[in-house]
């Protein structure tokens, strides 16, 4: 199947806000991912440390005692997004085993520097208390101002690094 | 019916689960739409070389802002029953900076990885494996800095409106506005900078 052409940016922007719209006039709740991962982690720890879980005050709040770590609605939701992608992937014929890196450099640095810069923004997200989704996103359209000092220095950390790592994408 | 309906109507927890799955799905597809399944694309941002990242984004939040403002004004939702993050300043900066490092360096942000992953992108693999390393050290290494995790509290529901002793609307307009030429410079920038398909 021949592949699409992405969707206009600004036609998918307004798809993306209003199913924030709606998540935010059901639930009041609105978007998140990173907090999905950390109960995955979470999960992991107290299936194989119990006791750890519950000692530590960070921990304790997605999984001490008798929590679950799955049964929150953010675990739900990232299934959904998952669907989601697959969804619109097989539409436009997207759905392809590949890496997508800068043409300078081998798929095996590529996979290597993906997993540092996820190890990056997995402890930022958790230290600033939400990712783009929750912070950015919904912290940006509920107009909190922490949320958008985060939103800024994201993207100064951003371009701020991008030179240093040029090398990986362009 | 004023939202939000979780509360308004007291919906069982097990139904929000399962709404959020849909909800879920109208995420990760307009994600997808909008070209975030790939990593180089997310990346170019940084060179100037493909604005989609911000044109997406911001049109949502402005979607959001509009739409929130309306819906406040309406009665349609009560803004003081929807989550609103809490804004603690300095973790809030060097969380930031630390999360703008790793989406140029690992090309995805959490959500987008997911959908990278949905779409075969092996790249999105290792990203989220990192991911996931990073929020392991961060809870086993947080009780050590747990002063400065919490340290800067500007508030739990500090909204710019309240900061500034603007009205929401008031807010919601500058940002519209401010969104709005964004738009125009960003695509002055990519005509400049952009690559040529």
């Amino acid at each position: 199947m021949e592949t699409k052409k992405y969707t206009n940016p600004y036609l998918a922007g307004v798809g993306l806000g209003l199913v924030m719209l709606i998540a935010f006039w059901i639930t009041g709740l609105g978007l998140g991912a990173s907090g999905a991962m950390m109960r995955t982690v979470v999960a992991v720890e107290k299936a194989v440390a119990p006791d750890h879980v519950n000692e530590n005050f960070y921990l304790k709040k997605y999984g001490g005692e008798d929590k679950n770590p799955f049964e929150h609605w953010l675990i739900f939701e990232i299934l959904g997004v998952f669907a989601g992608g697959i969804i619109s992937g097989a539409f436009a014929g997207r759905i392809k085993k590949e890496t997508n890196k800068g043409p300078q450099i081998s798929n095996r640095k590529r996979w290597i520097f993906a997993f540092i810069g996820g190890g990056f923004f997995g402890f930022g997200a958790r230290l600033a208390r939400g990712c783009t989704s929750s912070v950015a996103l919904c912290g940006g359209a509920t107009m909190v101002v922490g949320s958008w000092i985060t939103m800024i220095a994201i993207f100064a950390g951003a371009y701020m690094a991008a030179w240093f790592v040029r090398k990986l994408w362009i | 019916m004023t939202g939000p309906l979780s509360i308004t109507l007291n919906i069982n927890d097990n139904i929000i689960f399962l709404i959020y799955f849909f909800i879920g799905i109208g995420f990760g597809f307009f994600l997808e739409r909008g070209g975030f399944g790939n990593s180089r694309k997310l990346a170019l941002q940084f060179y100037l070389r493909d604005l989609t990242v911000f044109k997406v984004m911001f049109t949502a939040i402005v979607t959001g802002v509009i739409g929130l403002t309306f819906m406040d004004s309406f009665g349609w939702i009560d803004m003081d029953l929807i989550y609103i993050n809490p804004s603690y300043l300095w973790p809030g900066i060097v969380g930031g900076l630390i999360m703008g490092v790793g989406f140029a360096v690992g090309g995805y942000c959490p959500g987008t990885s997911v959908v990278g992953l949905a779409t075969l992108k092996q790249d999105a693999i290792f990203y989220i494996l990192g991911s996931l390393f990073g929020m392991f050290i961060f809870g086993e290494t947080v009780p050590m800095f747990k002063k400065f995790f919490y340290s800067g509290h500007l508030g739990d529901r500090f909204v710019i409106s309240k900061a500034t002793g603007m009205t929401m609307g008031q807010i919601g307009f500058i940002i519209v506005i401010v969104a709005l030429l964004g738009f125009v410079g960003a695509e002055k920038l990519e005509k400049k900078f952009g690559e040529k398909e």
